[in-house]
Order: C-alpha cells, then structure tokens, then sequence
C-alpha cells in the first residue's frame, strides 16, 4: 500500500479546506496575488475541483504598482476560459494618485487594506481564500484556517472559533465574512518543492537575472518602469531575484545566481534571512505590527 | 522558514536534486506540548526550532532585542518568545492560544501545536490535540507529575492520542540526577495504568541547554533511551492505522460539470478505494461499485486514507454532501440518538433541550443534547453531577439528531480514533459560534426498545369524524404585535364554518400548564417545548390548533414544525416592527422592560429571530386585524 508523504497530506489538506468552503459558502473567491502562494493556491484549487471549471472567480486587488511581469502572468492565467477574473481598483486611491514614493504606508492601506475591503463589500463575497501561511509570522501562527471577520473585517485574535480536526464552521451572520487560508500548514520549502514536483508556472522575477536596480535604506530597488523616481542615484546592472514580490517599488531584491527552482531552494535553506524581510510593509510598528494590521482588515 | 539538519548543509551544496529527492519522501508527524511557562515548554520549542535551524539571522536578532525588554532569561535569548505570537502573550509572558510551528528532521516533518496549560485554556488544548498524533508532555524535574500533568494526559486521551512522551525537562537544575528522574517515571506510571494510556516513554532533557533534544547527552549516561527528536522520527504513525480500517469516505461536494460526469469529491478517512471495489452509499445503504478514481493528472488505480480524491460510480445512485462511501462488506451505522462526551467551548452554557448545529464529517444537522449524565472534574477525573455544562467543563451526555446520521464510534480499543465520523462540533444557532466539540460513544437503542402504545382509534380516524384536516397555526411575533388578536379572530371565524379549534394562548397557559416556568432562556425553550407537546396531542385528536406564543428563538420554532406531521405545521409570522409594538404596548410591558424591571425582554434586551419563510406572513401595517383573520382562513382551506 502507497503511505503518503508529507506533499502528499498538505495537498489532501489544502484540497479538503478548498471543497469545504466552496460546499458551504454562499460567494466564495480567491485572492489572487500572482506571486508563488497564489499560484500554488490556484493548482490546488484547479485538482480539487477538476474536471468542472473554479467554482469561484479569482480577484486581484490591483494597487497598479506591480510588476510588469505579474501583470503578464495574471493576464496569462486569466486567458483560461475556465478562469474568471476581477481586477479591482480602489477609486479613491486611483483619482488620488496614491503611490509608494509620496505616501508611504498609506500606500499599503488604500490599495491593498481598502481596496481589498471594498472589492469584497461590492460583490458580496462572503468567503476569501488567501495564501498565507503559519510559518510566515508570529501573530499568522496563531490565525485559524477559517477566520473569522466581522462587518467591519476585523479579525479579533482573542474570539477565535476553535478549529478541531478538519471541521470547518463556515457560519456567519449577513455582512461578516470568512477568509479561508488552505495553505495554513505550509512552509516555505513545502511551497517550493510542490512548485518543482507539480511543475508550477511561476513569475520569472523568483528567478536571478541582470535587472536594473538602486540601493535604497538597505534594500535593493528594481526600476521596473519610468514611474521610478531617482533620487540622485543611477541605475546599477545586478544580478538579482526576488523572494517576495510585492509593489515593485517596495520590494527589496537579492542578489543571486539561482536560476532554476532547485538553486533557489538551495539558495534559500543556505542563506540566513528569513522570507519577509525584503518587505517594508512589516517593519513599521514593530513586533506586534502584522497582528495590528490583520486586526483592522489587512489579509 | 524551515532550513535543514546541519548534516544536510553539505549535500545541498553538492547536489540540492539529490537532497529535494530525499525531502520528497519525508513523512508528516503532528504532535502537541502540553505544560505551563513555568515547565519549559515555549523555551523546547524555541529549542526544537533553534537547533533545526529553524530560525533565520533577523529573526535571531529580532529575539535578542525582544529578549532583552520582555525576556525571563536576563540577558540569555528567552526562546520562549520565539512561540508566543499574540502581543498580548508575549507582555504577559504566558501562552494563551494555539500556535503551530514546523520543523524538520532527516526523516520526517514536524507541525507542533503548542497549547496554553492552564486550566481556563481546556478548550484551546483539546483544539491543538484534536489533529496530533502524539503528545509531549513537559514536567519540571522539580515539581514532578502534577495535577496539570494529569490533567493534560486525560485531554489528549480523551481526544484520540494514544502515543505520549513524558518529557522531565529542567534537568539540568536537579543536577542531572537519575533519582530525581526514576521517581517522576514511577508516578507517572501508576497514573498512566489508571487511565489506560499503555504507550508512553520518559525522557530527561534540559531545554535551555539542550540536553537529550535532539542527540543524547553526555550529562545523564545513565539514560539509554532515545533523544526526544529521535523518538519523534520512530514513533509509529496513525495514518498506517487509518489506511488499514474498512473504506469511509464522506462525500464533501459532488462535482458535476456536465450531464456525462458526476464524481463525488472527499478526503478518505479510512481504508482504500479503487476501480471496481465494492461500496455502499449511507444513509441509504444502495450498493454500487466504484467506477474510476479521477484526478487532474490521470486516472489512480488506487487511493488511500488521508488523500482527497473525486470518484465516479457505476450505477446513477442517489447520493449526496453528507453521504458517506463505505465498504460495502463492512458499513458504518446510522442513527438519531447517541451518548457522548461534550467538551463545553463557549461562555454562554449548555442549554438542554435547545437545537444547535451539529457538524459532522460533511453532516449539518439539528441536535439536541440533554441534561448531561455527569460532568468530569479533569483534575481528579471524578464523576459530578450536572445540570449544564459551562466553559471548558467536560461532561457525557446523550444527544438527539433531528435526522439519522451516519457514524462511528470516536473511540475504538487498539487502533486509532475514527476522527472524520465520531467527532462532532456544536454551533450556536444565533450567534454562529463554535460552541462546543464532542466525541460519539455509542447509539441508544432507545427508539428500538420503547415501543409506543399502539391506539386502535387513530389520528387519521380523529380527523376523519371532525371531517377537516388537522393543523397547527404557530402564530410568532413581537410582544404586542396582535398575535393573540388575530388568533382569536381566526377561531371564530372557523368556528363559525363547523370547525373543531383549540386557542393555546401563551399567557393562559403561563397560568396553568406552565405556572413552574420563567423567563430565562432555559424555561422559555421548556415553555415553548410543552406547549408544542401539547398542540401535536391535540392535532392527533383531529383538531385545528391555534397557538399564540412570541417564540422568539427559530430553533424552537423548528423543533415544534418537527413535531408535526409533514404539512401540519403552519407558521404565522405577525409581523409588526418593534416601534409599532412599543407604541401600542397594550400591556405596558415595553415601559417596563426600558426602565430595566423587566429582564430578558423580547425586542429589547433578548432578541426576536425573524422567520426566513414563514408558511404566512402578515404585515400588521398593512392589513387590520379583521383582514388578516381572513388571510389566514383562506390559506388554511387552501391547504390540500
């Protein structure tokens, strides 16, 4: 008799937790980012319900900070005539101009925290899926696999339903909603092995390439279009990847060789930082800071 | 995060295919700490993580500096703080929720659910225990087996883990004495025996120094036995167990994306399924075989317990979410009342006698859990006696489903638990909260054994004298909302056309069948309950009954439309909003009940559940008494 590895259980996992939603939400959707969780999320989400179509659209809330490569997979993904999706914009954050250079963390809070609030207030969706995973952060270690928002999609650390074996409370009041994470159990290493096993299509920027950047406060910038502003510096040739991709002005590069899926993962488990630390958007507010933007609506 | 063994550095830097082939092939081991901050626990994880290199530079320096203003340990890192995510635990330096963790060994790979240990966190802990495979109790080699260290066994028991490791840690403070250790090892033992766990080993460790973790130490040369990761990689795993159990498989979604395809999709709980086998669908017990396995990347000649698949049939059975797909040789059982041990979740307690959701495997159904037979004290293990269960009691109860369900016993000698049929969450009906879990024993007989007393004269005979057809008008609203108005109304005009009724009106029978009830929410459930007893007596006599009651709560509601004959049942929704009500407060009540003399109130400081879909809904701002009256006839004659 076969006895399942490790992939195998997080995969039967993730794929319970997409059926279960699918089978008891009344407008489930899946947060789409385009980096390597979601695209691992969207392979789960396409066996668990294979052969019928995603039982559910797919959203993208769109801050037009991406990278050009993001927006040239999403397009890719969504020319599946089995896929939907929604790209939503925060109107207000649009005809204000909001963006990573003048703005700062507003930046992060109109078009993702809003922007995302907003997209599920419009179309009623009253089940979320997201890619984020225990392994990630402290306060996500604690999060349920179903949590819990209320009207106001606040989480509330110290209200959370108990979550016992795989049963799923997906009851809620009219306007509360849920955001399901089916990768709770993931790790990193995990997420980079069933991309190499299942052959996952992934953006090129995960992988080295000589790509123009500055050094900004300690973090490596890629000019990835002409909205770049300079401040004096010139743009340097490197050899670089990215281990998070985010809006590309905030996202901080590495400098790397690794070319394939198998020299990031040795890359990775022989470097010494850990994931999220190319990423400005943890750092204000100190430890507790992921808690307190989940509690206020972040994802 | 998860970085490898030091020992693995080499070859990933050699040949990382190589290694990625190895992680491939790892297995998946899930285990829970128990213990307090005062045993250690956090600072062995944060040991576990530490030495697997589990942990990254900025993290480390992240640690040293949170060390420094919330630590324990002076200067040293406190790896406790590593754990404890919330803001809240990491100021008060104590472990209030759930967190689960990942590492990893040559062998296998680890997800630790660390739980809280005080008492006022039962419920967070059997939550962390539900899915593990092992428990790893922690004792301080000071204190030795504690109240909450038998406490923590009983739980984890209680929940389905059957593999303990008693981890005497801090022993680096009893200058590694071997004394000091036999004797906790003897306590433990006669505990164990007492409660029944047969498979546990005790290991000496000092998680601050890392003593016999992860390699044995050389400080306690007279221990033998194995390091706590080396017995982690060893121990048997459940999902072997699981696998060789008859086929259960509940049927979470069915997946029909055209007319040619209807695959039923859901995780196998236990057992194997593949081409050809013999199955049966419960409840119905229709015998198929299994006509192909289907997966994205091809067809599978077979698929075992623990893997999510989608399967086809050979034959167009009925069969649906909810149902399960069993050996057909060797089938679960269904039925409606069981006895069960309940672990209470929520602060608002048990109410007997009220309906809540019951979730199990893909089941939803209405449940009632009755007065529980005792409650345990999980410090002694004593048997108390109970009227209800409150936050974090543990009690055994019988429970009555409102449909056949299908199910296993939780617990079954020498094997491992049957989790995916036997275990049940509770969900209040108005709030939507998890309210409690529990673990099915056994089906009653009951049902099967009081046989009711046959009557030669029957209800269709009653019914057929009076020349009508029974019914009971369930008329629900607001206090003051017109219900008893338009019911009396009602009555006289069927009396008027030779029809045999019955008024129960709720302030009537508050005065006799009732005068032992009050207002909170347990009498008004048991108000609601006697009432509905006694209309469906009546409508076994052939009468129309008419009931005025605010029932406020659906689930009664629903409990009595249970009671009916299918179609008998007949809800009247008078609905009047609140302001309306108040303004007419034709008792005075809604005065009262604003000046705080009146407690639990409808409307204002208890709440009314509207009907979804009332069989008649009347707008009392839209039609008068008199008119609404004649609605309601007119739509009882039209009833066929």
């Amino acid at each position: 008799m076969r006895s399942l590895t490790h992939l195998d259980r997080l995969e039967a996992e993730s794929i319970h937790i997409l059926r279960e939603t699918v089978a008891e939400a009344d407008k489930p959707v899946m947060l789409y980012s385009i980096g390597k969780d979601s695209a691992v999320m969207l392979h789960l989400a396409k066996k668990a319900f294979f052969p019928s179509p995603l039982p559910f659209p797919l959203l993208h809330v769109d801050t037009t900070w991406k990278f050009r490569d993001m927006y040239a997979l999403r397009d890719k993904v969504a020319a599946d005539p089995a896929i939907q999706l929604i790209v939503y914009k925060n109107p207000e954050a649009e005809s204000k101009g909001i963006n990573p250079f003048d703005h700062g963390p507003i930046h992060t809070d109109m078009w993702k925290t809003e922007g995302l609030k907003q997209a599920l207030d419009t179309y009623g969706f009253d089940a979320a899926f997201g890619g984020a995973r225990r392994d990630e952060e402290k306060s996500r270690a604690k999060e349920r696999v179903f949590s819990f928002r209320d009207r106001n999609h606040r989480w509330d650390p110290k209200r959370q339903r108990p979550e016992l074996w795989s049963l799923y409370n997906v009851r809620k009041a009219k306007g509360e909603s849920i955001r399901v994470f089916p990768l709770s159990n993931w790790t990193e290493l995990d997420v980079w092995q069933y991309i190499l096993k299942e052959k996952i299509e992934i953006v090129p920027l995960y992988f080295a390439a000589e790509r123009p950047t500055v050094e900004r406060d300690g973090l490596l910038l890629m000019i990835d279009d002409e909205r770049f502003r300079m401040n004096g510096e010139t743009a340097v040739m490197r050899k670089v990847r990215f281990r998070t991709l985010g809006c590309y002005p905030l996202s901080g590069a590495v400098e790397s060789e690794a070319a394939t899926v198998e020299e990031i993962v040795a890359e990775m488990l022989l470097t010494k930082t850990s994931e999220r630390q190319g990423r400005a958007i943890d750092r204000d507010g100190g430890s507790a800071s992921m808690e307190k933007k989940k509690q206020e609506g972040y994802f | 995060m998860s970085r490898p063994l030091q020992s693995d550095e080499e070859l990933i830097r050699r040949d990382v295919r190589a290694w990625l082939a190895e992680q491939e092939a790892k297995e998946l081991l899930r285990f829970i700490t128990c213990g307090s901050v005062d045993d250690g626990k956090s600072t062995l994880i944060g040991r576990l993580l530490y030495e697997s290199k589990q942990i990254f530079d900025d993290q480390l320096e992240a640690l040293e500096s949170d060390s420094k203003r919330h630590g324990t340990q002076g200067q040293r890192i406190d790896f406790a703080l590593l754990v404890d995510g919330l803001s809240a635990e990491r100021e008060q330096g104590i472990t209030i929720d759930v967190a689960y963790r990942f590492f990893s060994s040559a062998r296998r790979k680890f997800i630790v659910a660390d739980t809280p240990g005080h008492e006022q966190y039962t419920r967070n802990m059997v939550t962390g225990a539900s899915t593990a495979d092992l428990a790893v109790l922690l004792v301080d080699a000071r204190k030795g087996v504690l109240t909450q260290t038998r406490r923590h066994s009983y739980l984890a028991q209680l929940v389905g883990i059957r593999r303990f490791v008693l981890a005497v840690n801090k022993m680096d403070l009893v200058d590694y004495d071997q004394a000091a250790f036999d004797a906790i090892c003897a306590d433990y033992r006669a505990f164990a025996e007492k409660i029944g766990i047969a498979e546990w080993v005790a290991i000496p460790v000092s998680g601050l120094n890392g003593d016999n973790v992860m390699s044995r130490s050389d400080a306690m040369a007279w221990y033998s036995g194995p390091s706590l990761l080396e017995h982690l990689d060893t121990v048997p795993l459940d999902a072997a167990a699981d696998a060789a159990k008859p086929l259960r498989m509940p049927v979470q979604w069915v997946n029909r994306p055209n007319q040619n395809f209807r695959g039923f999709a859901g995780q196998i709980a236990s057992g194997t399924i593949g081409p050809g086998a013999e199955v049966r669908i419960l409840p119905s017990g229709r015998l198929t075989r299994v006509d192909k396995v289907v997966t994205m990347t091809g067809e599978l000649e077979q698929a075992v317990a623990g893997e999510s698949v989608t399967v086809t049939l050979a034959d167009e059975v009925d069969c649906s979410r909810g149902d399960v797909i069993a050996a057909a040789g060797d089938p679960p059982e269904a039925a409606d009342q069981f006895e069960a041990t309940i672990v209470w979740m929520a602060d608002e307690e048990l109410l007997p006698g009220r309906g809540y959701w019951m979730k199990i495997g893909a089941q939803n159904v209405t449940a009632m859990v009755q007065q529980p037979k005792f409650e345990i004290n999980v410090n002694t293990l004593e048997h108390l006696a109970a009227q209800t269960l409150g936050l974090n009691a543990i009690g055994v109860a019988e429970i009555a489903t409102d449909r056949e369900i299908v199910f296993e016993p939780y617990a079954v000698e020498g094997t491992s638990p049957n989790k995916a049929l036997g275990g049940f969450i509770l969900i209040d009906k108005l709030t939507n909260a998890t309210v409690a879990c529990g673990m099915l024993h056994f089906a009653l007989r009951r049902s099967l054994n009081v046989h009711r007393q046959h009557l030669d004269v029957s209800r269709e005979t009653h019914a057929t004298i009076k020349g009508q057809k029974p019914a009971v008008l369930w008329f629900t609203g607001l206090s003051g909302a017109g219900k008893s108005t338009i019911a009396n109304l009602v009555e006289k005009k069927l009396a008027a056309r030779g029809r045999h009724t019955f008024l129960l009106d709720g302030d009537n029978v508050r005065h006799g069948l009732n005068r032992d009830l009050g207002f909170t929410e347990a009498d008004r459930i048991e108000n609601i309950r006697r009432v509905g007893e006694v209309a469906r007596l009546m409508a076994d006599a052939g009468l129309i009954v008419l009931t005025a009651f605010i029932s406020p709560f659906r689930a009664e509601r629903h409990m009595v439309r249970r009671m009916m004959a299918e179609g008998e049942f007949v809800e009247v929704f008078v609905d009047t909003p609140l302001a309306e009500a108040e303004k007419r407060d034709v008792k005075g009540l809604y005065a009262k009940a604003r000046a705080g003399e009146l407690k639990n109130f409808t409307g204002i400081d208890s709440p009314y559940e509207a009907p979804e879909s009332a069989e008649i809904h009347i707008d009392t701002t839209q039609l008068s008494a008199d008119e609404a009256a004649d609605l309601v006839v007119e739509r009882l004659m039209a009833r066929r």
